[in-house]
C-alpha cells in the first residue's frame, strides 16, 4: 500500500502533460539526445519520475499497459496507474500499447511486444525501459532519421542482449517497437528507425 | 457578451493524448500515414483542421506561433488560425520565421532556413500520394506495406511522354528515409529541397482524411525522378518586384486588364525583412523620407 500513499499525479495536468509529451516528441525526433522531463510528481516506486510522467501524459483507457514482474509485484502500483490514467493493465505484452520494464537486468528482448503489421506498423508497443544512467558517450552508435551523421549513447548498467535486440528491431522496419529509455527525470528515444551498433571496445 | 471557456488550445485532453500518440508513432516511422480520430473543429474541412489539431496538441504556453497561408502571414486562413490560438491558448504569435517555435503552414515552407527545435506543421488536404492513381485505400495500403511504388513512376513517365518533361509542379512526390512514398502536401516543388535534411521537425495533419505523418530532422527526403530527367525546381526569370530577391518562390500579381503584372515574394515575412534592410525591387514603393539616401539594388 505504501506506493499509493506516497504517490501523486500531475499538479497541473494540462500543462505538465504537454511538457512531458514535448520531451517524448523531441526524444523520438532526435534519437539518442537526452531530454529533461520536468513535471515534479511523486512517482510510486519502482517507477522513476520520467516513467510515471510519460505514462500519465500519454496513457488512457485506449492504451493497455504491460508492467514487468518487478513493477507488478509492487503493491498498489497497478492501482495507481489505473486510477491516474484509466488504462487497463494487461498480462500479455503483445497487446500492450505501452510496456514498462523497471528491472533492466530482467530484459529479455523485444519480440514479445506488439510489433505492428506491414499494413499498420503504428500498432506497436512503445516500451519504456528504466536504467540507472544515460550518457552522450558510450558503447552505442546511432544513425538514421533525426540524427545528423552519428550520435553516441551510453547506457548504465550494460544490458545483455540489448544491442542485438535493437539491431533486430531496426531490421524489421517499418515494423518494430519504439523505445523510451528513462533514467531519473531524463528520457532518450530509440525509435525503430534508428540503426544501433555496439562498439565492443567501449564496453 | 461572455466568452465561453475552452480547455487550453481548444481540444480536450483525451483528444490531445490520442493525437500525441499518433504523432509519436508518425515520427518513429518517417513518411508513414498514421490514422487518427480526427475531430470536428470550429472551421470547415479544407481550412486546415488537420494542421490545427496537430498544432493544438503540441502547443505549450511558452511556444511562439507563426501561421502562414501560401507563404503569407496576412491572408484569411493564416489570420483566423493565428487568432484562434491567441484566443484559446493565449500563446505569443509572430510573423518572423526565426522567432517562431511552431509554424503552421498551408502550402509553403518559409524561405528563411528553419532551425533545430522549430516545428513545422503542414495542413494537408489529400495525404495519400497514390490516391489519384489508385482510389482504393485497401490497395494503396498494400502498396505502402510492400514499398511497391511503380505506379508513381509510371505517372511521372506519362508526364514526360506527354509533355517532354515532368509536368508535376506541386504536391511533387518524395521518398522519405528511403522507405515511404510521401505527399509533401500541395507545396510547390520549389520547396521540396528544403524538406531534405531540414533541422526542424516536420509534422503533417490531414483532418478530413484523418491521417498524421512526420519527417524527423536530418531525414533524407528525395524527390522522385529519372536519371535522364532529373528533378528540377521552378525557376523565375526576374527577381521579386518589391525586394529584389532572387532564388525565392514568387507569386504572380495581375495589376490591370491590359496584361500588366508583377512577381513578388510568396513569403511575406522574407520580403518585408529584406525591404526593411533596404533591398528594393523595380516596383517597390518610393523610399520613405526618413530613409533617404538608400537606393535600390
Amino acid at each position: 500500500m505504501t506506493a499509493i500513499v506516497s504517490a501523486a499525479g500531475f499538479e497541473n495536468p494540462v500543462h505538465e502533460a504537454q511538457a512531458t509529451f514535448r520531451a517524448a516528441m523531441r526524444a523520438l525526433a532526435e534519437p539518442g539526445l537526452a531530454q529533461a522531463v520536468t513535471p515534479a510528481l511523486l512517482a510510486p516506486p519502482p517507477l522513476q519520475p520520467a516513467t510515471a510522467a510519460l505514462l500519465l501524459a500519454l496513457a488512457d483507457f485506449e492504451t493497455p499497459i504491460w508492467l514487468d514482474p518487478a513493477a507488478l509485484a509492487m503493491d498498489g502500483l497497478a492501482d495507481f496507474l489505473r486510477f491516474q490514467t484509466g488504462a487497463p493493465i494487461v498480462a500479455d505484452p503483445s497487446r500492450a500499447a505501452f510496456g514498462v520494464i523497471t528491472d533492466a537486468a530482467a530484459f529479455d528482448g523485444l519480440d514479445r511486444f506488439a510489433q505492428g503489421t506491414l499494413d499498420y506498423p503504428d500498432r506497436s508497443t512503445t516500451l519504456i525501459l528504466q536504467v540507472d544512467a544515460l550518457a552522450a558517450e558510450g558503447a552505442f552508435e546511432l544513425s538514421g532519421p533525426g540524427i545528423a551523421g552519428r550520435r553516441r549513447l551510453g547506457v548504465t548498467p550494460a544490458i545483455p542482449g540489448l544491442a542485438r535486440a535493437l539491431a533486430g528491431n531496426h531490421e524489421m522496419f517499418p515494423r518494430g517497437v519504439d523505445l523510451l529509455l528513462v533514467a531519473g527525470d531524463t528520457v532518450v528515444g530509440l525509435p525503430r528507425s534508428t540503426r544501433v551498433t555496439e562498439d565492443a571496445a567501449c564496453m | 457578451m461572455t466568452a465561453a471557456a475552452y480547455n487550453f488550445a481548444y481540444l480536450d485532453e483525451q483528444t490531445k493524448r490520442m493525437i500525441r500518440r499518433a504523432i509519436l508513432k508518425a515520427i518513429a516511422i518517417p513518411g508513414y500515414q498514421v490514422p487518427f480520430a480526427s475531430r470536428e473543429m470550429p472551421m470547415p474541412y479544407g481550412w486546415g483542421t488537420g494542421g490545427v489539431q496537430v498544432t493544438a496538441s503540441i502547443l505549450g504556453r511558452d511556444d511562439v506561433l507563426k501561421v502562414i497561408d501560401q507563404g503569407s502571414d496576412d491572408t484569411t486562413n493564416a489570420v483566423s488560425i493565428r487568432k484562434f490560438f491567441q484566443k484559446t491558448a493565449g500563446v505569443a504569435t509572430t510573423t518572423a520565421t526565426a522567432e517562431a517555435t511552431v509554424i503552421q503552414t498551408r502550402h509553403r515552407i518559409p524561405e528563411t532556413p528553419l532551425q533545430a527545435g522549430q516545428v513545422l506543421v503542414y495542413q494537408v488536404p489529400i495525404p495519400e500520394p497514390l490516391r489519384f492513381l489508385e482510389p482504393r485505400e485497401t490497395e494503396t495500403r498494400k502498396m505502402h506495406a510492400l514499398a511497391e511504388y511503380g505506379l508513381m513512376h509510371v505517372k511521372l513517365y506519362e508526364d514526360i511522354a506527354r509533355h517532354g518533361h515532368i509536368a508535376t509542379t506541386y504536391a511533387y512526390p518524395v521518398m522519405v528515409a528511403g522507405r515511404y512514398l510521401m505527399d509533401p502536401s500541395p507545396t510547390p516543388k520549389f520547396d521540396n529541397p528544403k524538406m531534405h535534411r531540414s533541422a526542424a521537425l516536420q509534422l503533417f495533419g490531414a483532418g478530413r482524411e484523418k491521417r498524421i505523418y512526420a519527417v524527423p530532422p536530418h531525414t533524407e527526403v528525395v524527390s522522385l525522378d529519372f536519371e535522364d530527367h532529373p528533378f528540377e525546381v521552378n525557376r523565375f526569370e526576374q527577381p521579386c518586384a518589391l525586394c529584389g530577391a532572387e532564388g525565392v518562390y514568387l507569386d504572380e500579381v495581375v495589376l490591370d486588364d491590359r496584361g500588366g503584372r508583377m512577381f513578388v515574394c510568396s513569403d511575406t515575412d522574407h520580403c518585408e525583412t529584406r525591404q526593411a534592410a533596404g533591398h528594393r525591387g523595380t516596383m517597390a514603393s518610393p523610399i520613405a523620407a526618413g530613409e533617404g539616401g538608400r537606393r535600390a539594388d
